[in-house]
């Protein structure tokens, strides 16, 4: 569905600081500020629909690439939607590539910059004392914060009698990519396969 | 698998970064960080596996999206501003041209009961391997100047914080990360300076 927006340059300058702030909130990745843009985007300024805000999320995560990505769909689909939809012609297409710009620069460049530096002064100044307790420290709790990501994406589903498969495929993908050689895409492919046949 | 920091090697050229990063994007389907340490650490050997989780504690820590933290660390690491920049085109380029095929070609089909199941299938491979990811780099735990238990408290701590009691992130890393920063920091003092990989616990 195609909202009909006229969007002035004050707009759009808008959207760029908005998604500059978030980028500096978002600790853990920006999909971790997504609430925020829903809030922004859909409820506020309605310039998505609730459906095309999270077919946005659902693509970039099934796409290969950073998850990020989604930040780029919703440009797209907010220039597009200023552009009277993707039917309207070559208009549409520029001010969807200009919505691509306008989120993509705002949620990555504040972010890269301080990380850059302050890795670049990290590296510099590797072997004090407060910089290796800081790796030292913050090893182990990032390795826990990874298996909870996992565990976080299988036990959204909920029910047992129903999901054991998903389960199962979960377990058999972990002890298949601790114990053998197998390309990782292949393992992906399969679990979409039997998805896509309705096993699961 | 254990690599030496003497059988290290690195990338020949910002052309190189920007290939190989492309190439891991494209592979890293529900997400990169598992490509990236199959890629560099096992395969390439650009990293050891601790370094790889010292890399990937700062990014996780830093603003941004951790995978394009880390690959502006890395590039950055090898060949300054110019490389971080190869890098992170690398790794965006390719999927946001591919992301938006998809989206003009797919748009509608997304919602499809095929896609949909399919969708689900490959959500929990990838559960699977972030989780086999986690499990790979906790090997690295034995080495840390913490000692063993601590360390292996901390990633459990952090593990029930945040995927049992669902506490935000922010709030984990400021508490379990600055106790965590004070025991290191004083398990770091008995620990001889330049070996910060040393096996000596406290």
């Amino acid at each position: 569905m195609t909202l009909m927006l006229n969007l002035s340059a004050q707009d759009w300058f808008d959207l760029f600081l908005h998604f500059s702030m978030l980028s500096l909130l978002g600790i853990g990745g920006a999909i971790t500020t997504a609430p925020e843009m829903h809030r922004y985007l859909v409820d506020e300024k309605q310039w998505l629909t609730e459906a095309s805000f999270s077919s946005s999320i659902a693509l970039a995560q099934s796409a290969p690439g950073p998850n990020v990505l989604f930040v780029a769909l919703m440009g797209w689909n907010v220039g597009l939607n200023a552009g009277g939809g993707l039917s309207a012609g070559p208009h549409a297409w520029r001010l969807g590539l200009l919505g691509v710009l306008v989120t993509m620069v705002g949620i990555m460049l504040p972010s890269s910059i301080l990380t850059y530096k302050a890795t670049q002064w990290a590296h510099k100044n590797r072997n004090l004392r407060s910089v290796r307790a800081f790796k030292t420290g913050m090893a182990p709790i990032v390795i826990g914060l990874l298996v909870s990501t996992g565990w976080l994406l299988s036990v959204a589903h909920q029910d047992f009698s129903q999901d054991w498969k998903l389960w199962l495929v979960t377990a058999v993908a972990t002890l298949l990519m601790m114990k053998t050689k197998i390309h990782l895409l292949w393992l992906v492919a399969f679990g979409g396969i039997l998805g896509a046949a309705g096993l699961l | 698998m254990v690599i030496e920091e003497s059988e290290l090697r690195q990338p020949q050229s910002k052309t190189e970064l920007f290939i190989v990063f492309t190439l891991l994007a494209l592979q890293g389907v529900g997400g990169v960080l598992v490509i990236v340490q199959h890629e560099l650490v096992e395969r390439r050997k650009w990293l050891t596996q601790a370094q790889f989780v010292e890399e990937w504690s700062v990014a996780q820590v830093m603003p941004g999206p951790n995978v394009v933290n880390l690959c502006l660390m890395l590039g950055g690491k090898y060949f300054g501003l110019a490389g971080a920049m190869a890098a992170l085109c690398g790794l965006l380029c390719g999927p946001l041209l591919l992301v938006l095929s998809l989206a003009i070609l797919f748009g509608g089909v997304s919602d499809s009961p095929v896609a949909q199941g399919a969708l689900k299938g490959m959500g929990a491979v990838s559960a699977g391997l972030i989780i086999a990811t986690g499990l790979k780099l906790s090997t690295t735990l034995p080495q840390n100047s913490m000692g063993l238990w601590q360390s292996i408290a901390f990633a459990a701590l952090a593990f029930t914080a945040v995927g049992i009691l669902r506490i935000p992130l922010i709030w984990v890393l400021l508490c379990l990360g600055s106790l965590a920063y004070f025991l290191a920091y004083r398990a770091i003092d008995s620990t001889p300076q330049l070996a910060p990989n040393s096996k000596e616990s406290p």
